[in-house]
């Protein structure tokens, strides 16, 4: 594994996994961050503008809370996180022990169909990662 | 850990603020964030209780310009300072580059300072790092209160105190101020810079 770097052709291959598996069927905004709260890849549909870096921290902070209270309940992991607003929802799941896809979306898509893709997506993800 | 995008040519830094409780972590970033506005394109975030201490971090994120063609990206952090939070503490370090001691240079702190400063010691311990070898800067923040009449411990027991072993940069401060707030982060910024390079050549 190449933590820490990576290269340019990883980078542009998950991109177009992104791009295909999740932009296209119409999601706003997906963001690949390591647990420290850094950015790795961050792919939108050219309209919507977050700001990512701040995303990225509170996200990372987010997550390493909810994976304290699964400890507390006595499970491994809360390996996926939802949140659901009357426009905008954020789908958090665990890439690896060290990497998170987070995926911004509207009210057009289902959450069934999002959660298939991002599993497919993820899946992908893992075996360019690992090649690094 | 910091991370390089090679592609798109940038380097992210995480700089963690750490010290105890009220010793001005926040008010460091507050100073930078009115300060370089310029360099600073988001809004600080912070996660405060209603008593306005911080519950689990504040952050800001800073342009530092180019460094041989990457761009620099500083993401700086604070933890919660009070004894309670040290579990939030220890997930605001992870992947962290370079560490802003924080003490509070008032008499009546002396020992929660030591603590605190023990306390990173462990918390670096858990994620396999040293506090030996991590760039570190110590700052003795509040010393404007000396000319309110308030003890203030002098700058040399301080170094004694914390900076006996470490010793690492140290400046004497004041966060409301900003008297050496920019010198602190310009220290830090350039110990981290130079650690990544040594690590990637």
């Amino acid at each position: 594994m190449n933590y820490g770097v990576v290269s340019q052709e990883q980078l542009e291959k998950i991109d177009e996994i992104l791009t295909e598996k999740l932009i296209k069927i119409g999601v706003d905004c997906v963001i690949i961050i390591d647990m420290a709260g850094n950015i790795i890849t961050a792919k939108d549909n050219g309209t919507s503008k977050y700001d990512v870096y701040s995303f990225a921290a509170l996200a990372a902070g987010n997550f390493a809370t909810v994976d304290a209270m699964a400890k507390l309940v006595g499970e491994q992991e809360f390996s996926l996180l939802f949140h659901k607003g009357s426009e905008c929802n954020i789908h958090f799941s665990k890439i690896d022990d060290e990497l998170l896809l987070i995926t911004m979306f509207g009210k057009s898509i289902s959450l069934g169909f999002l959660r298939l893709n991002v599993v497919e997506a993820i899946d992908r993800i893992k075996k360019i990662w690992a090649r690094g | 850990m910091s991370f390089i995008n090679l592609r798109e040519k940038i380097v992210q830094v995480k700089i963690v603020y750490y010290g105890p409780g009220r010793g001005g972590k926040t008010t460091n970033l507050e100073y930078i964030n009115r300060k370089f506005s310029k360099q600073i394109q988001s809004e600080m975030v912070s996660l405060k209780t209603h008593g306005d201490r911080t519950l689990f971090f504040d952050f800001l994120p800073f342009n530092m310009g180019q460094i041989k063609g990457y761009d620099l990206k500083i993401q700086l952090y604070t933890v919660p300072g009070q004894v309670k939070y040290n579990a939030t503490r220890k997930l605001v370090l992870k992947g962290v580059d370079g560490i802003v001691f924080v003490a509070d240079a008032q008499e009546q702190m002396r020992e929660k300072n030591i603590r605190s400063l023990n306390q990173l010691h462990e918390n670096l311990v858990s994620y396999k790092e040293s506090i030996f070898k991590i760039p570190l800067v110590l700052q003795y923040n509040k010393v404007d209160l000396r000319n309110q009449g308030i003890p203030i411990l002098p700058t040399s027991v301080l170094e004694k105190d914390l900076n006996s072993k470490l010793k690492v940069p140290a400046f004497e401060a004041s966060a409301l101020t900003g008297y050496n707030v920019p010198e602190t982060l310009k220290k830090i910024i350039s110990s981290t810079v130079i650690s990544i390079q040594k690590k990637l050549m």
